[in-house]
Order: structure tokens, then C-alpha cells, then sequence
């Protein structure tokens, strides 16, 4: 049986969940589902949606919310809280490393092809510091939970992390609708996560901006899946959102078009992928970007967070050394384990990957959002042995890991409260300090026993609690 | 404020009065083809004219309730259709949504695509319920940014749409009732005609409002008046003319600078003020209601071009 986050072996209820079995109790399943019923009228009154690629239908779908919170008692947190931070620190230093000395190369620890032939690496950006030596201001950790004390990382997110917006909303619903559970402040807070955030933009203002920094949201525009959250962010932090059309560079500065004439931008919080920030670099076939804008960076007339190039830290070839990275980087023991990996470019370990691969999970190594993958266990014959071939091609391309018992999180079925797997995403924010609001997003699998929580792949999301002491 | 976002709040208001301006016009369209022989005098035809629309329906045929139903409610290809303009208006607030408020952003959101799952019988059986869901929707929209919305620049590109939407509908429906309406052999001032002046009072909701400013006869000049020049009348040409030049100022105010629209404005504005409803009726209704359209037109590509729309 997989860790039960709300329940003891024995069917007891874990001390944090006290409170909620109380709640569960006194409002009853269907009084339960009766209000979520309520809680996705007002998603889709507010218009919190997000648009799933290749999947037809609804393209402004609702993921669906679980009433049940996520909960981490204090002690829980103090160990992720100093984890995640972590992590974050030796992220940032290996990408600052990879695009100077490349000194973790030079030491033996990481082979050279795994960056220097990866797609994700950026040579535009070799012996350029931005600000702060900051790469990745925003690192999204998905993080699961195999035992009581066990915490792992899946993966890690550099480059443009997004769901933030549902640990927020998520939030304001269950306050908004049961007020009495929040009533004793026993809940941290995480409402400061849009000042935190802007506070770290601030810090990474580039050396051409004069008093107080200008911040912006650059989205690809509204017709993007995650549009809400891009509106949502700067609309909560106050400053403008833009599309790349917006901007322009004039004289070694960018500049956004207002109904004044143009203005100064200082930080630019992209949210949109790097082949489409500046055409004149990345993707001359591109309509998206503004030319010269990256050029402007390098000669520090603008930030870009997160930065051109921060891909390379969150490859899954290039996760397998992130404990290595704390070692060498911060002369620090790893706080949060990694999950065991195999890597297909080597040959003993491909030889293990195709022999066991009905009992592992594979993955492409640049793929994200759960599409591509295996799942062993769940797969017939033939789907194992299509995927087989297509490893056997190419087998530089995946990795595959075991599957994991991870942990269930309790959640509302039609007559009770089930087990589903979960995983979480906190957002830990890289300025001249490192910022990080007690929570996250708790994304579910809906479907039982399934371990597939991308909300692209059908799964739900849930409030994340970490109990204050 | 960035351009594109003005842009989006200019074009989001006239989106929504358009919708509920087309609306109108479907009562008034019912209402008149209520009237005996109506399906000989090819009403509906004048109402598809006064969206500016008349050459999408060949010479010679009859306009049906249906056509007009199915080009002006529900038709996908029509730009403005109500339907294509409730569409554009979301679109445009979403693309401008940090500068509606949350009130606003639900008036435009909730049963967005209604429309979508009906066709032309359903929506013509369900006409009146489905006119009033259109005005509802915009008078809550229109509520929510009054009540609520900040009164800065957004806010005043906001009402400068919506007043320069309303005054070209004004003006165009002034025009249809003269040249087009009225058949040749007519009497100005007839039963028809009388009829049909009320019908354009009724389309602009002012059917009402004219009787406590001018008691009960109805005569072209005072409706002309009334709809022209009255500057009590939320939908008069002179009141949206105000409207729009007391929105251009307070933008000049924010951006210390004028543009082109500025004086344009003015003049609109001052042509109106040396008029009375004879001098109208003595230089040609036609005239002075096309030269309001031309001038309404210019000022809007004014506007966009002081503000760097896109």
C-alpha cells in the first residue's frame, strides 16, 4: 500500500488531517460535493481556464479542483523549505558555470556532450553574467512522496514554471467557502507570493535602469494555455502585461508603445520560450519576439527572467547530476533526494531500461506535460515493444525511471473521501534573495491508481496547506 | 497605458453598444413588420440597412425575419453580427483584462457562447428572450464599469467608444427612416410616416423619453430634434458629440497633448450647437446626417492614430 497522507496503516487519521476529517464529518460527502459543484461555477465565472494542446473540445477547459486540502505539518515544511532552496541556489550556480568555465565539466563530474550538444543550451549566451549572476528567477520543483519521511524530485522547472495562479485561486476558493477552517490561522499564508515575486524582479533590474525598476508580464498573448495565470500575475503585481508587438528596442533599450509614446521597460518576466523571444537570434521565421531585444540584454538595457538558455538546468539528461551540482557548487549534502534514473545513452544502463521496461516509467528527455511517456506497468505488450523500438533508435533521447509507490492524498468521491496519487509544485523565487511562500500546487490524478497528475493529461489540482506550529 | 490595451477597452465598448444597438433594431424590425403589408414594403430590409449592411441582400428580393435574424443574431461571417460582437468584446477584455475589473470581466464571461448552440427557428421563436439576454448583458457590463471600474485613461477610452458607436447608430438609423423607409408616394407626416418615426424612437429606447420633453405629438422636426440635438437624451447625436469631447479632454489631460481628434471633436461639436432642427430640415436631413457619419468616422481614425493604436 502506497503512504496515505491522511490515513495510518491501521485506518487512523494523521494528526494534521484532524481538522479536515472534522470538517468532513460534519458537512457529509454530499454536502461536500454539493459545494464543489459551487467552487467550479465560480472557476468558470472568473474565467480560470487553461487550454489544452491536441485535445479538441473546450479550448478555455476548467481543471478540475479538489475540495480536499494538501496538508504539510511545520516540520514537513522546514525540511522542504531548505530542500527546494537548495536546489534552487545550485541550479542557478551550474547554469552560471555552464555558460562560463564549465568548471563541473573540467572536474569529471558531468560530461561535456549532456550540455554542450543539448538543444537547450543557448552558445548566444556563453561569458554573459546577468543580473545577480540569476538565471532562473522563478524554479518550479515537482516534488512527490514515497513514505513518511521520504520527499523526491521528479523534476525540476528553470525556465517559465506555470500554475502558480491555481495555488493562489485555489486558495481564495476554500477561504471564500469555508472561512471556518481558516478562522483559528493555523493555514500560512501564501497571498504574498505576487510581492515576493515583484520584489525579485525588481532586485534583477538591469545596470541602464534609472530609480525605480519597470516590470512587465510578456506573454505570447491570448490565445496562449496559460493566458489566465500571465493576466492574473501582473495584474496581482500591478504592472503591465504585454505581448512581444508591445515592445520595441530603440538605442540599446526596450521599450513598450503606451498611449504617452514609448516607455523605458526595465525586467521582462517572460512567459514565453527562448527560439521565440528575438527573431533576429532564435527563429527568423517567427512572428512572435521582438528584434534585438536580446542583444539589448546582453548589453544590460533589459533583464529577461526567466534567462535565455535556464532550459539546460531543467533537461531530464542533465537532472541525474543536480545532487552532484549541490556537492560541487555549495559543498552541501543534498537535502531532497532525486529519483532513481537510467540514462539510454549508456549502454549497461539502456540494457536495463529494455529488459525491465513493463516495470519502469520512460520518458523523452526533452519532453514535458506527460506527453510521450510510458508507463510500464499500465502498457500492453505491444505499446512497451513500439516504444522499445523507438529507444532502440535513438536511445541518447530517454530515460526511465522505477515506478513509485508515491503517497495519496485524500480526495472527495461521489460517497467518500479515496486515495489518489499526487505530486507538488513549489515556486521558489531567485533575486538578490531567495523567496519562498509556505506552499504550492498539489496536482492530483483523478482517475484511481493512475500516476499521471499533467493537468494536459486530465488531472485535477487541490489547496496545499502548511500548517503553521 | 499601453496603446493595445486602449485600443482593446475603445473597441470592447463599441462592441457591446453595437450588440445591444443591433438588438434594438431586431424589436424595432418586429414591431414594424406588425403593420399591414409589411412583407410587400420589405421592412426588415431598412433594419439590415441601418447596420450598414443593406448590399449583403440583392436588390429586388424580400428581406425576411429570418434573414435578419440569422444575419444580424446569429451569422458567424457577419463582423457584426450580436453574436460576433459579444465574441470580439470578450476577446478584447481578455486581452485588456488587467484593466477591467472583476465585475466587468464576469458580465463578458458568463454564457459567452450562448449563442453558439442556437439556430435560426430557435432563435426566432425565443426573439424576445434572447434580446432581452443581449441587453442585459451589456447594461451589466455597462453598470459594472460604472460602478466600478477606476476613472482613469481606461475608463475614458472606454466611453469614447461607447459614445462614438452610439452616435453613428443614431445617425444611421436617422437616415434609414428618411431615405429609405418612406416610400415615394407617402405623405410626409402620414400615418405610416408617423409610425415609422416612432419605430426609430422605439429602436433607440426613447419612445418614452420623447413624450416627457415634447407631450404627445410626434412630428419629424421634434424627433429629429429630439435625436439630433437633444442634449438630454443619452443617445442624441449632440449628447454622444459632448460625451466624446469631454472623454477627448480628459485624455489630452492625462497625455498633456492634443492630436488631430481634438479639433475635430470641436468642430463636431460646435456644427451641432449653431443648428436648430429647421436649419437641419432646410439644408437636407441626408446631408447633415452624412456628414455626421463621415466626421464620427474620421474622428475614430483620429483617436486611433493620437494613441498609437495598433
Amino acid at each position: 500500500m502506497p503512504f496515505h497522507e491522511m490515513f495510518e496503516p491501521d485506518g487512523s487519521i494523521r494528526p494534521c488531517y484532524d481538522e479536515v476529517q472534522k470538517w468532513v464529518e460534519r458537512t457529509g460527502i454530499a454536502g461536500l460535493n454539493r459545494r464543489m459543484d459551487e467552487a467550479e461555477a465560480i472557476f468558470r465565472r472568473i474565467g480560470i481556464t487553461f487550454a489544452v494542446y491536441g485535445e479538441g473540445g473546450d479550448p478555455e477547459r476548467l481543471i478540475p479542483f479538489d475540495l480536499l486540502p494538501r496538508i504539510f505539518t511545520a516540520n514537513e515544511w522546514r525540511i522542504l523549505d531548505k530542500g527546494i532552496r537548495q536546489r534552487a541556489r545550485a541550479l542557478n550556480a551550474f547554469l552560471h558555470d555552464v555558460y562560463h568555465r564549465g568548471e563541473i565539466v573540467k572536474a569529471g563530474i558531468m560530461p561535456a556532450d549532456i550540455i554542450y550538444k543539448n538543444s537547450a543550451y543557448l552558445a548566444e549566451m556563453a561569458d554573459f553574467s546577468p543580473p545577480g549572476k540569476v538565471y532562473s528567477h522563478i524554479v518550479g520543483i515537482d516534488i512527490v512522496r514515497t513514505g513518511p519521511g521520504s520527499f523526491e524530485v521528479l523534476e525540476d522547472n528553470c525556465r517559465t514554471p506555470s500554475g502558480v495562479s491555481y495555488m493562489l485561486e485555489n486558495r481564495e476558493i476554500m477561504t471564500r467557502m469555508f472561512p471556518e477552517l481558516f478562522a483559528q490561522g493555523v493555514v500560512a499564508p501564501v497571498d504574498d507570493y505576487p510581492a515576493e515575486l515583484l520584489k525579485s524582479l525588481k532586485e534583477v533590474a538591469p545596470p541602464a535602469c534609472k530609480g525605480d525598476p519597470v516590470v512587465v508580464v510578456l506573454t505570447p498573448g491570448s490565445l496562449n494555455s496559460a493566458y489566465y495565470e500571465h493576466s492574473f500575475l501582473a495584474d496581482l503585481m500591478g504592472v503591465e502585461l504585454v505581448e512581444p508587438a508591445d515592445l520595441f528596442v530603440d538605442q540599446d533599450r526596450v521599450w513598450m508603445k503606451t498611449t504617452l509614446g514609448p516607455k523605458a521597460v526595465d525586467v521582462i518576466y517572460r512567459r514565453i520560450d527562448d527560439e521565440y523571444i528575438d527573431p533576429l537570434v532564435f527563429r527568423p521565421d517567427s512572428l512572435l519576439g521582438v528584434p534585438g531585444i536580446f542583444n539589448v540584454y546582453r548589453n544590460g538595457g533589459v533583464t529577461l527572467a526567466s534567462a535565455p538558455g535556464s532550459g539546460i538546468a531543467d533537461d531530464k539528461a542533465v537532472y541525474i547530476y543536480v545532487p552532484e551540482m549541490i556537492r560541487f557548487y555549495l559543498g552541501e549534502k543534498p537535502i531532497l533526494d532525486n529519483i532513481q534514473t537510467w540514462q539510454c545513452g549508456k549502454p549497461d544502463e539502456l540494457k536495463y531500461v529494455l529488459e525491465n521496461l513493463h516495470d519502469l516509467v520512460a520518458k523523452e528527455v526533452h519532453g514535458s506535460g506527460g506527453y510521450g511517456m510510458l508507463i510500464g506497468p499500465k502498457s500492453t505488450k505491444d505499446e512497451v515493444a513500439a516504444y522499445a523500438e523507438r529507444i532502440r533508435a535513438n536511445p541518447g533521447e530517454f530515460i526511465a525511471q522505477p515506478t513509485l509507490d508515491l503517497s495519496t492524498v485524500p480526495t472527495l468521491g461521489p460517497a467518500a473521501v479515496v486515495g489518489r496519487h499526487a505530486d507538488f509544485r513549489p515556486y521558489c523565487l531567485v533575486g538578490k534573495q531567495i523567496r519562498l511562500v509556505p506552499g504550492g500546487l498539489t496536482r492530483v490524478a483523478l482517475t484511481e491508481g493512475s500516476l499521471v497528475v499533467n493537468s494536459s493529461q486530465g488531472g485535477g489540482v487541490k489547496d496545499t496547506w502548511v500548517l503553521q506550529d | 497605458m499601453l496603446s493595445r490595451t486602449a485600443e482593446n477597452l475603445f473597441w470592447m465598448a463599441r462592441y457591446m453598444e453595437r450588440a445591444e444597438a443591433t438588438a434594438r433594431l431586431l424589436t424595432m424590425g418586429q414591431r414594424m413588420a406588425i403593420l399591414p403589408g409589411a412583407h410587400h414594403r420589405d421592412e426588415w430590409r431598412s433594419v439590415v440597412r441601418a447596420t450598414g449592411a443593406g448590399h449583403q441582400f440583392p436588390e429586388g428580393t424580400i428581406v425576411t425575419e429570418s434573414d435578419a435574424v440569422a444575419w444580424l443574431m446569429l451569422d458567424a461571417d457577419n463582423p457584426s453580427s450580436i453574436r460576433s460582437c459579444l465574441l470580439k468584446a470578450r476577446a478584447n477584455a481578455k486581452s485588456a483584462r488587467t484593466m477591467l475589473t472583476q465585475d466587468m470581466w464576469e458580465a463578458l464571461n458568463e454564457g459567452w457562447r450562448k449563442l453558439d448552440s442556437y439556430d435560426v427557428s430557435e432563435a426566432r421563436q425565443q426573439l424576445p428572450t434572447l434580446i432581452d439576454w443581449v441587453k442585459t448583458r451589456v447594461m451589466t457590463f455597462r453598470g459594472a464599469a460604472h460602478s466600478g471600474q477606476l476613472r482613469n485613461e481606461g475608463h475614458d477610452f472606454l466611453r469614447a467608444g461607447s459614445a462614438l458607436e452610439r452616435a453613428q447608430m443614431t445617425l444611421r438609423l436617422l437616415d434609414v427612416k428618411y431615405y429609405v423607409l418612406l416610400p415615394e408616394t407617402e405623405v410626409i407626416g402620414g400615418n405610416r410616416d408617423h409610425y415609422q418615426w416612432t419605430s426609430v424612437l422605439y429602436a433607440l429606447s426613447g419612445a418614452r423619453a420623447y413624450h416627457h420633453v415634447y407631450g404627445g405629438t410626434y412630428t419629424p422636426w421634434q424627433i429629429t430634434d429630439f435625436l439630433m440635438l437633444n442634449r438630454l437624451f443619452p443617445r442624441s447625436v449632440a449628447y454622444c458629440y459632448d460625451q466624446l469631447a469631454y472623454r477627448l479632454n480628459r485624455l489630452a489631460g492625462w497625455h498633456d497633448a492634443k492630436g488631430p481628434c481634438h479639433d475635430t471633436v470641436k468642430d463636431m461639436v460646435a456644427g451641432l450647437e449653431s443648428q436648430d432642427s429647421g436649419e437641419i430640415f432646410r439644408r437636407g436631413l441626408h446631408e447633415t446626417v452624412q456628414n455626421g457619419l463621415t466626421m464620427t468616422n474620421r474622428l475614430g481614425s483620429e483617436i486611433a492614430q493620437t494613441y498609437h493604436f495598433g
